[in-house]
């Protein structure tokens, strides 16, 4: 090799000071934000569903629930408080990595000094802010057209919190996991759409109350968090006289709890396991 | 002086089949180096292994005196990517796409002053997604030198550009090659850009390097014949010969003072090129 006669400038020594990695996870989520909320279409899809699903179903189960005094209302309202999350964290954020991986985003940011920690906190943040938005503007419409009432004591609230987060956390585990199954975008919307609807319906989320559906469906719903998450939000709203109608007859908050860390520990396990940063054609 | 690349007997296979096959490759510091080979040649293979995308079988590598396969994020702030067809950061606007990427650099070059050197200025407010495609490619090119990289991977960088978009990408690949004596490694299908840009120039064909040499010299070229052509008695004649100049003062004797539609062509880079991968011309 023939030496270079480039003129370069003395090295200067300066002072670097490397990016932390909570400041690069406050940028990831910045720009998760950012781009979510300038998708204008997407943003009043995603919080139209289940408030559009809400307004129907409300008016098809528009009586009280025989014997026991309690509108139907007011348990589609809990259930789809689930499913709202169900869709923010499983079929948005699945989406929304596969996406990432179509368009050279991950690629892009395998190729960038970030620590992987900084995109998943990002994905973290962006279901945090739409889930929590996503369940008030649930509670809301709730709140407005069907007397929904809120919870008055504060041990009401703190297991709307752990169950909010436990159902949080596990839909997004299994929804990164979902991400690495569509071969493409286009692709991800029906492959992750479809067992969610087929999961919402055997969960009871459509039909109320759940023991109105046949008994092997019930069994496959309570194999996923779906139907856990819809339960413990139906003990947070409704009186206690309505755990009568669930189908152990009680609210069973320490097998809602048990589900929902079993299915967080595995959806880990699966991520783990299963996440890809480059697409089945980067090999 | 340092090798910003250094490849010995690179391999690489997939199920049933060799992708690179006993590469070796010296890049200097400071240098623009282009990669030219057909496509399956092996040719992004190496340099994914080089940028730490892929794990190679055999083989010694070290870029910027590290092994890309097990580099440190530090490894990375000393390179920079401008990848193929990246569609990211499509709702975010330009200013903020570049500043972003400068937060992951402990020392990264103003966002406007590269936006600026990318000629965007005027498109610093406008989203990603509404730009044309040379324009993306300039937001790529600003995302891969805003942390002020030593090494910078092109890869095909000007496929899709219209000839003024390309000559002006030129320009500022000079410039950045000027200005820090980032060392540059370029992979295109255009004879002309490794030409007109490349110090230096590698072949790869079925996962090995052919030739590698200034793009004067690849391949014989400075010493291989020429080929003079003319028209005599209503005919077209060519000659291929060492001494084209004795050949045209002959001709210039027998058919002179001008001889009808002289023309003298020496190889031109693609000529050798096909040479060398053994493609018929």
């Amino acid at each position: 090799m023939t030496a270079s006669t480039t003129e370069r400038p003395a090295p200067i020594e300066r002072a670097l000071r490397e990016p932390s990695v909570v400041s690069l996870c406050a940028a990831r989520a910045g720009v998760e934000l950012r781009q979510f909320f300038r998708e204008r279409t997407a943003v009043i899809f995603t919080f139209a569903l289940p408030v559009v699903l809400l307004v129907l179903l409300g008016s098809i189960f528009d009586k009280q629930i025989a014997g026991s005094g309690i509108p139907a209302s007011q348990l589609l309202v809990a259930g789809m408080i689930a499913a709202g999350i169900g869709s923010t964290c499983f079929v948005n954020l699945a989406t929304s990595i596969t996406s990432d991986r179509e368009d050279g985003t991950l690629k892009r940011l395998r190729g960038v000094p970030m620590p992987p920690i900084a995109y998943f906190a990002g994905k973290i943040v962006l279901v945090l802010v739409t889930a929590a938005a996503e369940v008030a503007i649930v509670l809301a419409v709730g709140m407005a057209f069907y007397d929904l009432p809120l919870p008055a004591d504060a041990t009401r609230w703190a297991t709307f919190t752990w169950i909010l987060l436990l159902g949080v956390i596990g839909c997004a585990l299994l929804g990164t996991a979902m991400s690495s199954v569509p071969r493409s975008v286009r692709a991800a919307a029906p492959i992750v759409n479809l067992p969610f609807l087929i999961l919402q319906f055997v969960s009871g989320i459509f039909i109320v109350p759940l023991t109105t559906l046949p008994a092997p469906l019930q069994q496959i719903g309570a194999l996923f968090p779906l139907k856990w998450m819809a339960q413990g939000f139906r003990s947070v709203f409704l009186p206690d006289s309505a755990a009568a109608m669930e189908p152990a007859g009680a609210w069973e908050h320490g097998r809602i709890a048990l589900v929902l860390g079993a299915w967080c520990l595995g959806g880990v396990i699966l991520c783990l396991t299963t996440f890809r940063w480059q697409g089945r054609k980067d090999g | 002086m340092t090798d910003a690349v250094r490849v010995r007997g690179l391999r690489k296979h997939y199920q049933g089949s060799t992708a690179v096959d006993g590469v070796d490759l010296d890049i200097a510091e400071g240098e623009i180096f282009a990669l030219l080979g057909p496509n399956g040649a092996g040719k992004t293979t190496t340099v994914e292994i080089l940028e730490g995308f892929r794990k190679r079988d055999a083989g010694e590598v070290r870029v910027l005196g590290e092994d890309p396969q097990r580099a440190s994020r530090r490894w990375r702030y000393g390179i920079g990517l401008v990848l193929q067809s990246a569609s990211d950061m499509a709702d975010m606007t330009v200013a903020e796409t570049v500043r972003h990427f400068a937060r992951y650099y402990p020392d990264p070059r103003p966002a406007d002053e590269v936006i600026d050197l990318v000629g965007l200025t005027a498109k610093a407010g406008a989203k990603v997604r509404t730009l044309s495609g040379g324009q993306r490619r300039r937001v790529d090119v600003a995302i891969g030198v805003i942390g002020r990289p030593r090494l910078l991977f092109l890869d095909e960088p000007t496929t899709g550009f219209d000839p003024e978009a390309r000559r002006q990408f030129w320009a500022l690949i000079r410039l950045l090659s000027a200005q820090d004596a980032t060392t540059i490694l370029l992979t295109t299908h255009y004879l002309d850009e490794a030409e007109t840009l490349a110090d230096r120039v590698g072949v790869i064909a079925a996962g090995r390097i052919l030739a590698v040499d200034t793009p004067a010299e690849l391949g014989g070229r400075a010493t291989a014949e020429a080929e003079v052509s003319w028209i005599e008695d209503g005919t077209p004649r060519t000659l291929r010969t060492a001494e084209p100049t004795a050949a045209v003062r002959e001709l210039a004797d027998r058919l002179g003072p001008e001889i009808p539609h002289l023309a003298v062509r020496r190889p031109s880079l693609e000529d050798i090129y096909l040479d060398l991968i053994g493609s018929p011309q």
